[in-house]
């Protein structure tokens, strides 16, 4: 896409943000009754459910992955067909799918505690409903939450974000536009509070002078968006508690 | 000719009556929050140190709210899955029957196991099991019935093993099941309580509350579930249960503890209205409204 402008000449990119700027959160907690813990992410277009079941006794397919020490994490991925511009089936299993899942998992295996729920299995299920670029991350977002109100002892939130450089500037939280102009892609998982970096992946090529500048304005995205998490979690938290305590 | 009614809701997202809302007062944490930096504090569930780390600090691992007692602390989810201590009552369904056990199912982490010889045969004689009662396991239980069980023994790795050796357990008849999150049932002396409606309830410990009918002859003492009453049950008891469901399912939505005064003031408080009205946003918040105020007179009352 030659004749795309990322960024304006004013410094603003193709949906009126600024460079750094997030597109809008909007996250609810315990969408669903049935999950154990459950929630709803939109960030921009980009909209996602998660549910989280269990630990629980792991299902008889995961019999041969029990361990005695600590639990299976069980991720699934999946796209609703009306969830991009043109509707398209997806058959469940699909490669690309099977790797998303696969990085969430490896997410989420490195901050749940999941020495103390030995022989269980917790399963993440991720729904697609609009996608608009950053689906990885705002699929991380949406697990967090939802295992933050499944009660799973986890190290500490874990929140991702992406960035893109265009003509020298980074641009934060990228939507489907420009994730599909050409420009290399970073997205990461941090924990905000720990200060660590869970996982990062790069697509497409960036100079390795120009990689730190991404990085650090991924760091700060995350920070962002943990802010906006962390409010939701505690409004959540005082809400229930509210009721607990007189009786 | 037929009249239809329309009903026009509120939000239903609405904010808590700020007169009960006590939250300020307590602690909340989220994952990853340091709870203190004192290093006499010993570390209890929902808490984690870092090995590493040289300053000792105490970190939270899920969001809820800080309970210290001496110098142990913890925190507690506002909802999790059923941690079983010993003692406790339950409720569950059979999952699978094995050899010389069945497999229950909790709403615990790992499933739960019932020995046969934990487990009162049929006639109520005390004998060595023989490889015929194996043999007819599944005549007694099968998969899919309800049975109502203590907690024996907790494995190590946070397995449960039941016991029904009491007639006040064992296999449930006819009733409604609703389960809620473990966190709401308040833990008491009793758990079965035969209530003054002619209900008796099984608030257990895992969330699951059974709700069935008094029978007349066993008020106090059960029979051990082995002669099961499939008569058909009369239209003002299953109203009387439906009734005590929605109640309990009003209280669990606005998360009220759930114990036998509660139900019991939910109970009064709902006789106002139809069955079927107690469902409605409106109608539930008044309940639960009058329920709590109910609650607070009587802790007023008592000091």
């Amino acid at each position: 896409m030659a004749g795309l402008e990322l960024i304006s000449d004013q410094g603003y990119r193709i949906d009126g943000r600024k460079p750094t700027e997030l597109r809008q959160i909007r996250c609810r907690l315990g969408v669903f009754t049935q999950a154990d813990g459950s929630s709803y992410v939109e960030q921009g277009n980009t909209k996602v459910l998660a549910s989280i079941y269990g630990p629980h006794e792991p299902s008889s397919n995961m019999r041969s992955k029990i361990s005695h020490d600590k639990c299976i994490i069980n991720c699934e991925y999946s796209q609703a067909s009306f969830s991009s511009a043109e509707r398209k089936h997806r058959p469940r299993g699909d490669r690309k799918s099977l790797d998303m899942a696969a990085h969430i998992k490896q997410t989420f295996e490195s901050c749940i505690h999941t020495t103390l729920y030995p022989r269980s299995q917790i399963d993440i299920f991720l729904q697609i409903l609009q996608s608009d670029g950053s689906n990885y991350c705002a699929c991380v977002n949406a697990a967090t939450l939802a295992i933050v109100d499944a009660g799973i002892a986890m190290k500490d939130y874990v929140c991702a974000c992406s960035a893109s450089l265009a003509k020298g500037t980074t641009l934060v939280d990228i939507n489907h536009v420009e994730e599909s102009a050409g420009c290399a892609e970073l997205s990461a998982a941090v924990m905000p509070k720990l200060n660590k970096i869970v996982y990062s992946e790069l697509n497409g090529r960036l100079h390795e002078d120009e990689i730190g500048k991404v990085l650090d304005s991924v760091v700060l995205g995350c920070n962002d968006m943990f802010a906006v998490m962390e409010r939701t979690v505690r409004e959540h938290v005082e809400e229930t508690v509210s009721n607990f305590t007189h009786s | 000719m037929s009249s239809s009614t329309i009903v026009i809701k509120a939000p239903s997202k609405r904010r808590n009556n700020p007169i009960y809302a006590h939250a300020s007062e307590v602690f909340l944490v989220t994952p990853g929050d340091v709870i203190t930096e004192d290093a006499d504090y010993m570390r209890g569930h929902g808490t984690y140190t870092n090995a590493g780390d040289e300053d000792n600090k105490l970190y939270a691992s899920v969001a809820g709210v800080v309970e210290r007692i001496n110098k142990l602390v913890c925190v507690k989810a506002l909802k999790t899955r059923y941690n079983g201590e010993v003692g406790d009552v339950v409720v569950g369904r059979i999952k699978e029957v094995q050899q010389k056990r069945w497999k229950v199912e909790t709403n615990s982490r790992l499933d739960s196991t019932l020995q046969i010889s934990s487990v009162n045969l049929p006639g109520g004689e005390l004998r060595r099991r023989s490889a015929a009662d194996e043999l007819t396991m599944r005549e007694y239980l099968k998969e899919g019935d309800l049975i109502s069980a203590e907690v024996q023994q907790v494995h190590n790795d946070g397995m449960l093993s039941l016991h029904t050796r009491s007639l006040r357990y064992g296999k449930l008849g006819q009733g409604c099941c609703v389960v809620v999150s473990p966190s709401l049932i308040k833990r008491r002396k009793n758990h079965i309580h035969n209530l003054p409606c002619g209900a008796t309830t099984i608030l257990a410990n895992n969330g699951y509350i059974w709700i069935s009918i008094t029978s007349g002859d066993a008020c106090n003492e059960g029979d051990g579930g082995f002669n099961v009453n499939k008569e058909p049950v009369p239209l003002e008891e299953r109203e009387v249960v439906c009734r005590l469901k929605n109640c309990i399912q009003c209280l669990a939505k606005s998360s009220v503890m759930l114990y036998d005064t509660s139900v019991l003031y939910a109970y009064e408080s709902s006789l106002q209205y139809q069955v079927k009205e107690i469902m409605s946003e409106k109608v539930s918040l008044e309940i639960v409204n009058q329920t709590i105020s109910l609650l607070e007179r009587e802790k007023t009352g008592d000091g």
